[in-house]
């Protein structure tokens, strides 16, 4: 079986970002990119499937501008097999790529996708359910724990009330969470290895894909700031002000 | 004027808390009519009089099917897609939920139109305000085209309406092919007497700093204490301390008590992303320059473990 995973380049979780202040978006320059944290897990996941015999070829696959090739190298670096870049300069949005990943499916004959619940710039948390809908398969999303059968996956998906177990059946999308694994790290060996791993490049049109209707983004800005706080000099001091607010 | 859709949620025939916060934000669209679909198995009536009075509700239906016995996505979306084209919605709208995230998208697929996530602000019928880069910038989207406009509303955006006149309920059987390819199995969820911790007034939240499950219990002792719900930091989950439903953050639990103490956490901009709209943040840390302290309004440094008790005494 193979798996398609995917590799967005967002900024890098530890960065705060700052919003321009003509409202045009936030600020980019020089700010590091990393691969969506989520989809390292998913990639992760999907390297541990094909380790255990479960799957025969990993394939990553990043919707984005060409320095996205930085993140699939790194997901190759981590041991993806092979990757593909669908090169847009304009960001897409959800059901754009969900349209993407639906031609791939198709096209690489993939049993099975793995993606990130959620990416942590638009933290829209959209493209797997849109993939599975279109497929018209099912969608495990929010997975802590998957187990491969033979045309099945049990899935255990992080749900508000607790932990939610389901079987589906494949070809099937999974959404990666938190708790799914902890991703390895690269040695520099496999960081050369990489550079000599396949790459390939596509172009939404070479997939036949028209970009969906989209949300306009008409206005970036900061959020609210918290009026300052400041700090009490003991528990009989917050005791205190907490019961003048009526909180207590 | 718009005609919306709401995905109600419910368990056991409970209504969900959800329901009645994604009310107030349908009643910010100009709406003639509000609907709720509520999708179970048998046990719909108490739930569905209990949206039927929710403010400016127009109608419930509900849609009763053995296949709706433990509400799946890829179930539920096919028939909200028959309910809103046959009923000519122009907005299908549901709650940041786990479901609701997980049921919208496929909905929005189905329909072939884009998805608004984390409505916090409506601006007009086809535009929103929503949070993105956990919360710290904050855009103004436009629905393009004029297909259907499917959405999730952040709860803590919204306070619940209140009840109101009863609205008519009516059940619907809806002649829409479901796939088989989704099973549930089972689910596992901790039994708690402690209020919910995605409604709950006041709520204690413990992080890294608490150490260990067996001293989570200092926090739980509070929270009773003084009536909160007990939230968590991602460290504190993943290392075990506590289950994953009590994570508090961009991508757990958004909420927004009017009282919320940070007890060992260090305020990562992806805890903080679950608590901007608290009404008072009190920190406790024995970092002086943890950077919980630039949002809290009252913050406490010290030892957690000599000050909770303290605390607990106090109040
Ligand atoms: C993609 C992604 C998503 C994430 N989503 C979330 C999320 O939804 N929610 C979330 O919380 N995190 C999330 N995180 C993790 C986040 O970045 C932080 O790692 C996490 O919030 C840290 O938890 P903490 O504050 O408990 O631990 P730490 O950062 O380790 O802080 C522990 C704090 O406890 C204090 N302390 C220790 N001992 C004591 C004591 N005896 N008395 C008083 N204080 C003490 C320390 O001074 C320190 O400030 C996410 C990260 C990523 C990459």
């Amino acid at each position: 079986m193979k798996i398609l995973v995917g590799v967005k380049r967002v900024v890098d979780y530890n960065v705060r970002v700052q919003v321009k202040p003509d409202g045009s978006g936030v600020a980019l320059d020089g700010v590091k990119m990393s691969v969506n944290p989520f989809d390292e897990i998913a990639v992760e996941e999907a390297l541990r499937l094909r380790e255990a015999g479960k799957a025969t070829e990993v394939v990553v696959v990043s919707i984005g501008p060409v320095a996205a090739q930085e993140q699939l190298r790194t997901a190759l670096a981590m041991g993806a097999d092979r990757a593909i870049l669908v090169e847009s300069a304009e960001a897409c949005q959800s059901l754009t790529v969900a349209r993407v990943f639906a031609k791939l499916v198709e096209k690489e004959q993939a049993g099975l996708v793995i993606l990130g619940k959620q990416a942590i710039d638009d933290d829209a948390g959209q493209t797997p359910q849109m993939l599975a809908a279109l497929l018209g398969c099912a969608q495990a999303s929010y997975a802590s724990k998957v187990e491969v059968n033979d045309n099945s996956m049990r899935v255990t998906q992080e749900v508000d009330a607790g932990l939610q177990t389901i079987d589906v059946d494949l070809p099937a999308v999974i959404s990666a969470d938190l708790r799914l694994n902890e991703p390895r790290y690269v040695k520099l060996p496999d960081i050369m290895k990489a550079k000599k791993k396949p790459m390939d490049t596509l172009s939404l049109a070479d997939l036949g894909v028209e970009p969906a209707a989209a949300l306009k983004v008409v206005k970036t800005e900061a959020p609210a700031a918290r009026g300052g706080g400041r700090k009490v000099a003991s528990a009989e001091e917050l005791v205190k002000e907490l019961k003048n607010k009526g909180l207590l | 004027m718009s005609k919306v859709l709401i995905i109600g949620e419910q368990t056991g025939g409970v209504l969900g808390q959800a329901v009645g916060r994604v009310v107030a934000c349908a009643k910010e669209l100009n709406a003639s009519e509000v609907v709720v679909a509520l999708f179970g198995a048998g046990d719909l009536a108490s739930a569905a009089d209990a949206a039927a009075a929710l403010d400016g509700v127009t109608r419930v239906v509900t849609v009763d099917n053995p296949a709706n016995d433990h509400p799946l996505a890829a179930l539920v979306a096919p028939q909200v897609v028959a309910l809103a084209q046959q009923g000519g919605y122009s907005h299908v709208l549901g709650s940041n939920s786990s479901f609701g995230k997980d049921t919208l998208p496929r909905v929005a697929a189905l329909l072939g139109v884009p998805q608004v996530t984390d409505i916090m602000l409506v601006l007009g019928e086809r535009s929103f305000k929503r949070p993105t880069y956990a919360g710290n910038a904050i855009v103004t989207v436009e629905v393009a085209g004029d297909g259907v406009v499917c959405g999730t509303v952040r709860s803590a955006s919204y306070p619940a309406v209140g009840n109101g006149d009863k609205a008519p309920v009516e059940a619907v059987s809806l002649d829409v092919a479901l796939p088989s390819h989704t099973r549930y199995i089972s689910q596992e969820t901790s039994k708690s007497d402690r209020p919910d911790l995605q409604s709950a007034p006041k709520v204690v939240s413990g992080g890294r700093g608490v150490g260990s499950a067996e001293n989570f219990k200092i926090i739980f002792s509070f929270a009773d204490k003084i009536g909160a719900a007990v939230g968590a930091s991602r460290a504190a989950v993943d290392a075990g301390f506590v289950p994953n439903e009590m994570q508090v953050g961009q991508t757990g639990k958004i909420i927004a008590p009017g009282l919320y103490v940070a007890v060992g956490i260090s305020g990562a901009i992806q805890h903080l992303a679950g608590i901007k709209d608290a009404g008072t943040i009190v920190a406790i840390n024995k970092d002086e320059e943890a950077p919980i302290f630039e949002v809290a309004d009252l913050g406490l440094v010290g030892d957690l473990f000599q000050l909770l008790p303290e605390l607990e005494k106090l109040v």
